[in-house]
C-alpha cells in the first residue's frame, strides 16, 4: 500500500521529461537508430524475398512484413531502453539514487522510466509507419490503430524489461534475455511468415509470445479487417503490462532499498 | 507545511535508531539531537555506521527501528515533505553525465517543482557562488573532481533546503578543492543553513563542526563540541614519540604516564610536556614531537590505533 501511496504521474513525469531532454540532445542519432534495421528488414526481406514469394496469404509480401517490423521495432526500443538504458541509470550512474533523494520516490523514478521505454517503443514504430506509408504499404485508415497497439506493446515490453533489469547483475546478462526470448519472439511472432506454415509444436510456443498477438492485431488493422478479437488482445495485454508494472516496479525497489 | 527552524531548535532526533542489513547490526540504537544553524559531524572510522545513519535520514534506506525526526515529522509517513528541505550530497558522485553542467541544476530543479525562470536564475547564482560560472555548457565528465563535488553540492542547494546533508564532502580531493569546499560551507553556515556531514579528515571536523559525534560498531562514543572532548578525552598535549628500541615500552610504562601506541610510535598524554621533554627524550629515539593534542588523537583514542578492518 506504501507504494500506491508514493506513485503519482505528476513526478513519474518529471522523469520522463529527464529522458525526453537527454533523448532530445541527441535526436539524430536516436532517430537513424530507430530507422536503420527495421528498414533494412523490409527492404531486404521485402524486395529480396518478395519478389521470390510475391504474396503471401493473398498479400503483397512487403505489405505482409510492414505491420510486424512496425511493431517489432518499437518492441526492440522499448527493450533497449528498459533494459541497457535503464540498468546504465540504476547501477552505474546512480541516477535513481539522486532522484530519490529529492521529493519524486524511487517508485516514480521506475515509473517514469518505463513511460519512456513506451514513449521509445511509439517513437520508433511511428518512424516505421511513416516509411511504410511513404513506401505506399499501408490504405486502410484503420491503421491508426496501430498507434494504441504501440502504447500497450511498448507498456508490456518495457515492463518486462525493468523487470529483467532488476535481476540483471551485468550487461552481459541482458543476452539471455536478448538471444533466448526477444530474438526468438521477433522470428517466431509472424512476422515474416503465417504461423501455420510452423510445426504445431513452434505454433503452440508461438501463441505465448506477446508480440504474435499485437503482430496479428496489426496485420488486421492495416488491412482494414476489423473484429473483437482486436479489442480482446488491446486489453488482455494491457492486463498483463499492469501487472508486470507493478512487479517490476516492486523489483527494482527491493534491489536498490536495502 | 514545514516551518523554518529557528536558532537552537531540535531540528533532527534519533532515539534507538536501529539498522540491521540481514544479521548484520550497522547501526546499533543510537540516540542523538541535532541543533538547527550548527554544522554536525559524524566521525568514524570505516564501517562504523555513519553513512547509514546519513541514509536513513535522507530516507535512502528504512530504519530497522527506533524513531528518527526531521523537523518534528517522520520519513515515512511525510517523505515528500522532508526530502522538499533536504540538500543531498552522496558520497558516490551521481551527476547526470547525459546533461551539462547547468542543465543538471535546471533538470534538478524540477524535481522539486521549482518553476524554470526561478531555475534558471538560482542556478545561476550557485554556479557564481562555487566558481562554476563559465563553466555553464562544460559536460559534467570534463569536470576535475573537485569541480564535480562543488557541482554536486550546488545541485542539492538549488531547492534551497533547510538541511544540507554531505557524505564525505572532501574524500579524494586535493588541498586546495578541500579548502575551497570549506569556506563555501562555513559561509552557508553562516546564512542560517544546517549542514550534517560524515568525514574521516579530523581536520575538516575541527574546521566545521560544532558538534561531533564519534561512532565505531555501529555505536556513539562520544558526543560534544570538538575542542572540549580533546581535552576532557586526551588533554592539552601529546608528546609523540618514535623509536625501534626493543625497551621503549618498558621506559615509558614505568615513568607512570598515559599513553597509546600504533606501530612505533608512542602517544604520550601529558599537561606539562615541557617538564616531561627532556626525559623522555633520554630513551634512545629516532624523532621525538611535543605538540598541542588533536581531534585525530581523540579520534584514535577512542576507535583504537589498530586498524578496524
Amino acid at each position: 500500500m506504501t507504494m500506491i501511496k508514493t506513485l503519482t504521474l505528476r513526478f513519474a513525469l518529471k522523469v520522463w521529461q529527464r529522458n525526453f531532454d537527454v533523448w532530445r540532445k541527441s535526436l539524430g542519432v536516436s532517430l537513424i537508430g530507430s530507422l536503420g534495421e527495421p528498414v533494412l528488414y523490409l527492404l531486404g526481406m521485402g524486395f529480396g524475398l518478395g519478389s521470390y514469394l510475391g504474396t503471401m496469404d493473398g498479400t503483397p509480401y512487403l505489405q505482409y512484413i510492414a505491420p510486424g517490423l512496425i511493431l517489432s521495432s518499437g518492441m526492440y526500443a522499448a527493450t533497449y531502453e528498459c533494459t541497457y538504458g535503464a540498468f546504465l541509470r540504476m547501477i552505474h550512474l546512480k541516477t535513481y539514487d539522486a532522484i530519490s533523494s529529492t521529493p519524486v520516490s524511487l517508485e516514480e523514478v521506475i515509473a517514469g522510466d518505463i513511460f519512456w521505454g513506451m514513449t521509445k517503443c511509439l517513437i520508433s514504430g511511428s518512424i516505421m509507419f511513416l516509411a511504410c506509408l511513404t513506401f505506399g504499404l499501408i490504405h486502410s485508415g484503420w491503421a491508426v490503430g496501430l498507434f494504441p497497439l504501440l502504447l500497450i506493446g511498448g507498456f508490456l515490453f518495457s515492463s518486462l524489461a525493468m523487470w529483467i533489469t532488476s535481476k540483471a547483475k551485468t550487461f552481459e546478462w541482458f543476452n539471455y534475455y536478448l538471444e533466448l526470448f526477444i530474438t526468438p519472439m521477433f522470428f517466431f511472432s509472424g512476422i515474416f511468415f503465417p504461423l501455420d506454415h510452423f510445426p504445431k509444436t513452434v505454433q503452440t510456443f508461438a501463441r505465448v509470445f506477446p508480440l504474435t498477438h499485437l503482430v496479428r492485431s496489426a496485420r488486421d488493422l492495416i488491412q482494414g479487417k476489423i473484429h473483437p478479437g482486436i479489442l480482446f488482445t488491446f486489453f488482455f495485454i494491457l492486463s498483463i503490462s499492469l501487472a508486470l508494472f507493478f512487479i517490476a516496479i516492486r523489483g527494482v525497489a527491493k534491489r536498490l532499498i536495502k | 507545511m514545514i516551518q523554518a527552524p529557528t536558532k537552537n531548535l531540535k531540528i533532527i532526533l534519533a532515539k534507538n535508531l536501529q539498522k540491521n542489513y540481514g544479521s548484520r547490526e550497522a547501526v546499533r540504537s543510537i540516540s542523538f539531537e541535532i541543533e538547527s544553524q550548527k554544522c554536525f559531524g559524524f566521525l568514524g572510522p570505516n564501517g562504523a555506521g555513519k553513512s547509514s545513519t546519513l541514509k536513513m535520514i535522507y530516507g535512502a534506506i528504512p530504519s530497522t527501528s527506533g524513531t528518527l525526526l526531521i523537523l518534528g515529522k517522520e520519513m515515512k509517513k511525510e517523505p515528500r515533505g522532508i526530502k522538499a528541505v533536504l540538500g543531498v550530497i552522496p558520497q558516490e558522485e551521481n551527476l547526470d553525465p547525459e546533461l551539462n553542467v547547468l542543465e543538471n541544476l535546471i533538470v534538478f530543479s524540477r524535481y522539486f517543482n521549482i518553476p524554470r525562470k526561478t531555475a534558471s536564475e538560482k542556478a545561476l547564482n550557485l554556479l557564481n557562488f562555487f566558481h562554476l560560472k563559465d563553466r555553464g555548457n562544460s559536460r559534467v565528465d570534463e569536470l576535475s573532481s573537485g569541480l564535480k563535488k562543488r557541482l554536486l553540492i550546488a545541485r542539492g542547494l538549488i531547492n534551497e533546503p533547510k538541511i544540507l546533508i554531505l557524505d564525505e564532502p572532501t574524500t579524494g580531493l586535493d588541498p586546495q578543492s578541500r579548502h575551497i569546499i570549506w569556506e563555501k560551507l562555513r559561509q552557508l553556515k553562516h546564512q542560517g543553513l544546517t549542514i550534517l556531514l560524515t568525514t574521516h579528515y579530523m581536520e575538516e571536523a575541527s574546521q566545521l563542526c560544532d558538534d561531533i559525534v564519534i561512532m565505531d560498531h555501529g555505536k556513539i562514543l562520544r558526543r560534544g563540541h570538538p575542542l572540549r572532548l580533546i581535552e576532557e578525552e586526551v588533554g592539552k598535549e601529546i608528546i609523540e614519540i618514535r623509536s625501534s628500541s626493543p625497551m621503549i615500552e618498558k621506559e615509558i610504562a614505568s615513568m607512570n604516564l598515559r599513553y597509546e601506541h600504533i606501530g612505533d610510535v608512542f602517544y604520550i598524554y601529558c599537561e606539562n610536556g615541557h617538564v616531561l621533554l627532556p626525559k623522555l627524550s633520554q630513551i634512545e629515539h629516532e624523532r621525538v614531537i611535543h605538540r598541542p593534542a588533536t581531534l585525530e588523537d581523540l579520534f584514535l583514542k577512542l576507535t583504537g590505533r589498530e586498524l578496524s578492518e
